[in-house]
């Protein structure tokens, strides 16, 4: 089984590298840009083909994010 | 006094505060590396150095904060024992939980490396006493990810328990959450900063870290 993570900043946390990215876009010519957020994606390969939710999530809240400051959403992802 | 220097892959700043602490001719002072499991039982201070554990991957101190000796060093803390982390030690204390808050990604973006003005925030710690309240003093600063955040419940707990050790003074180098340089656990034994004392002990490029490595033997 795969799954992958999506991390994200948080709302409410601001994203100075995402920013920087948005106003690049903007130089170059791509005017439409409202905002740019940057995160992270984490392709997770497993042994087994089931995997307990429970235990991706405790990963995810323990290790792979900073509850304080980021988000994260999980989906199964076919190879 | 016997004081620990943990390394991990990617610290760099080890040698410079082994050799601040036994400069001051005060303490016996050892290296730990990050895969020992205990720590010396006569052990006082542990203190975690500057440097790019584990290339910052993940977020920036999140892999070392899963070391094996981090679970020793949580268990020292917790009995009351001292702990010091500097700039990459200040990110793992942080990811560990032994510190509130977070630091992120500087707000310029760029990486920062410089003198710095401080100011010293609570002069009566076992860090602290030797300076005076709200002294000015040199530390360089060196970092990518030195926005100290924090949400603003957890920020008033730190103010009412006295817990801001230094601020950046005159200006704001990273973006940090009311200029916010270093902080204190609530017992005031665990202290986490962003800039270098460790750069600041000898009389050739300025002496104003020496005090904090002199001070807990006091």
């Amino acid at each position: 089984m795969k799954v992958r993570v999506n991390i994200v900043l948080k709302p409410s946390v601001l994203d100075p590298q995402g920013q920087a990215v948005a106003n690049s876009l903007i130089g170059q010519g791509f005017n439409n840009i409202k905002n740019v957020r940057q995160g992270k994606i984490l392709d997770i390969e497993f042994n087994s083909n089931e995997v307990d939710i429970n235990m991706i999530n405790e990963m995810c809240e323990g290790f792979l994010t900073n509850p304080l400051v980021e988000d994260y959403a999980i989906e199964e992802i076919n190879t | 006094m016997k004081i620990g220097i943990v390394v991990f892959p990617g610290s760099n700043c080890d040698n410079d505060l082994f050799r601040a602490f036994e400069k001051q001719k005060l303490y016996e002072v050892i290296f730990l590396w990050h895969k020992d499991t205990d720590l010396p039982k006569d052990l006082d201070l542990c203190a975690i150095p500057g440097g790019f554990s584990f290339g910052d991957y993940l977020r920036t101190g999140a892999i070392a904060s899963k070391s094996p000796i981090i679970n020793s060093i949580i268990k020292f803390a917790n009995s009351g024992r001292f702990v010091l982390g500097i700039c990459n030690g200040f990110q793992i204390l942080c990811e560990t939980g032994l510190l509130p808050g977070v630091l992120l990604r500087n707000i310029s973006t760029k990486f920062v490396c410089k003198n710095q003005i401080l100011k010293v925030c609570n002069s009566n710690t076992s860090f602290s006493k030797l300076y005076n309240e709200n002294e000015e003093v040199n530390f360089p600063i060196a970092h990518h990810d030195g926005n100290y955040f924090v949400n603003n419940e957890t920020k008033k707990m730190i103010y009412d328990n006295d817990q801001v050790a230094f601020k950046y003074h005159k200006n704001n180098p990273n973006g940090s959450v009311d200029n916010i340089a270093g902080i204190y656990s609530q017992n005031h034994r665990i202290l986490g900063l962003m800039p270098h004392p460790e750069r600041r002990v000898s009389s050739e490029i300025g002496l104003d870290g020496e005090r904090l490595f002199r001070s807990l033997n006091i």
